[in-house]
């Protein structure tokens, strides 16, 4: 692993994997807001970084000038193999106009409120478990004892796979975020077992269908043609990626904030309808993900001089933070009632997976605050948050108070 | 007073049918939909401006009635 010169300015050197950014990112962004507010960097082979939410919005909503061949930033640019633009590895995350619009029609109705809400008592079940399984510790790691074991779960059952496979597929979840930024000889290598078992899982969909969502992905037609199975593993891996660590670091968030505001903790507690509202700034305030476009030709844009291939970080969690936009916006504010953030994203990309997030991250800490109304975090220096696009406690110990 | 919903703006980030599920459904993808008319009263105006208020597409219109 090459070490990485420090960053000394953020405008002109951007990175998102500097420890300070990935420590608290917050002030740095407020600071680029003020006198930038589109950052570049050399680093990544180019890029920039708008820190508004004007900046975020346009660039989210235009995809005559930005791609989303490939959406996380890494040292190389993806070759065109495998599927190709406008399909793209992961559709419909990776797919550009038309062919976006086709995949993710296919997608939404599985994931849409109806669907989702019928899952809402098999992952209270799951809450209950794993709380149940946790005791009466004392100490209980919030992040990788509870948040962690809850969106993995909830997506292999979505996708059917076999529960005793749990191991396994935590393992290949752990390759796909992990590894983004390995040479990509390595990522083939690394990717060959994943390939190989969802091959097998497709395969035993086809032959034993059930109610799930590789089989409804199975019988998705495009224009009357079945999906390639390449659509199809793709689809299954965006749901990996996409479903699973962004919601743990939700969950997770929501529990550190709660475990150092003990005034807002109470008033969960004890005024329960406050909760769909108190969700949503959970979401702006601690909006885990960070998304990624490629600029599709040369141009002049937001004043700055891009070029095809610069990477854009679509700073969705910055946009959150913009005064212009939300009153108050650096104070996490529970009952919050107007609250337009965009942690979903914007546009034709929102994440399809939404309605599904926030119930798991509902009910994960309606389950948690109904077993431990009162908690605080047990060391706060111990806490360790993610690097990359996808911003959440990992390490985090709580300390039930009784 | 009538509440409507631009549908190419709408892309299903579910906060209207959340806030106001009197006033807005969703169809089969999950996008808003307004339930009924639209038609807006007293009672009902401040839950349609509070959806719009939350809309991060900006998908949701209320109009003065002529």
């Amino acid at each position: 692993m090459t070490i990485k010169p420090p960053v000394e300015d953020f405008a002109t050197d951007w990175d998102h994997t500097d420890p300070q950014w990935v420590q608290d990112p917050y002030p740095i962004w407020e600071d680029l807001r003020q006198r930038c507010p589109v950052a570049h960097t050399e680093r990544f082979g180019g890029g920039w970084f708008p820190a508004t939410h004007e900046g975020v919005s346009m660039v989210a909503k235009d995809t005559e000038n930005f791609t989303s061949r490939t959406v996380v930033v890494g040292n190389g640019r993806p070759d065109d193999d495998a599927l190709p633009a406008p399909i793209g590895v992961a559709p419909p995350i990776t797919s550009d106009p038309p062919f976006h619009a086709i995949a993710r029609r296919i997608m939404l109705p599985a994931l849409a409120p109806g669907p989702v809400n019928e899952l809402e008592p098999q992952v209270r079940a799951l809450c209950r478990r794993l709380l149940d399984n946790l005791g009466d510790h004392e100490i209980i790691n919030g992040g990788m004892d509870y948040a962690q074991y809850i969106p993995p779960t909830v997506i292999q059952q979505l996708l059917g796979f076999p529960a005793e496979d749990e191991e396994t597929f935590r393992e290949f979840v752990h390759v796909i975020m992990e590894g983004v930024d390995h040479p990509e000889e390595e990522r083939i290598e690394e990717f060959a077992p994943i390939e190989e078992y969802l091959r097998v899982q497709i395969e035993d969909h086809r032959e034993h269908p059930r109610d799930d969502f590789t089989n409804y992905l199975l019988n998705a037609e495009i224009e009357g043609n079945k999906l390639q199975d390449e659509h199809i593993a793709g689809t299954i891996i965006l749901t990996l990626v996409a479903g699973i660590d962004t919601t743990w670091s939700a969950i997770g968030a929501a529990l550190w904030h709660l475990a150092s505001h003990p005034d807002d903790l109470a008033r969960l507690v004890n005024e329960p309808d406050l909760m769909p509202v108190a969700i949503e700034e959970f979401l702006r305030f601690y909006a885990p993900v960070t998304m990624a476009r490629l600029v599709k030709h040369d141009m002049e844009y937001l004043g700055c001089p891009m070029k095809e291939d610069d990477w854009l970080l679509l700073g969705f969690p910055a946009a959150n933070r913009d005064p212009a936009v939300f009153k108050d916006a650096d104070k996490f504010i529970i009952d919050r009632v107007e609250n337009r953030h965009v942690a979903f994203g914007l546009g034709i990309h929102r994440c399809a997976g939404s309605n599904l997030a926030r119930m798991e991250l509902r009910v994960a800490i309606e389950e948690f605050i109904a077993r431990h109304p009162r908690f605080e975090l047990a060391d706060p220096s111990d806490v360790t948050w993610a690097p990359g696009q996808v911003r959440g406690p990992r390490n985090l110990p709580i300390r039930i108070l009784r | 007073m009538k509440v409507t919903i631009d549908a190419d703006l709408c892309q299903g980030q579910g906060r209207c049918f959340s806030i106001a599920p009197n006033l807005f459904g969703f169809d089969e993808l999950g996008n808003g939909v307004v339930i009924g008319d639209g038609i807006l009263t007293e009672g009902t105006l401040e839950q349609a401006r509070l959806a719009q208020s939350n809309c991060p597409e900006h998908a949701i219109f209320i109009e003065e009635d002529r």
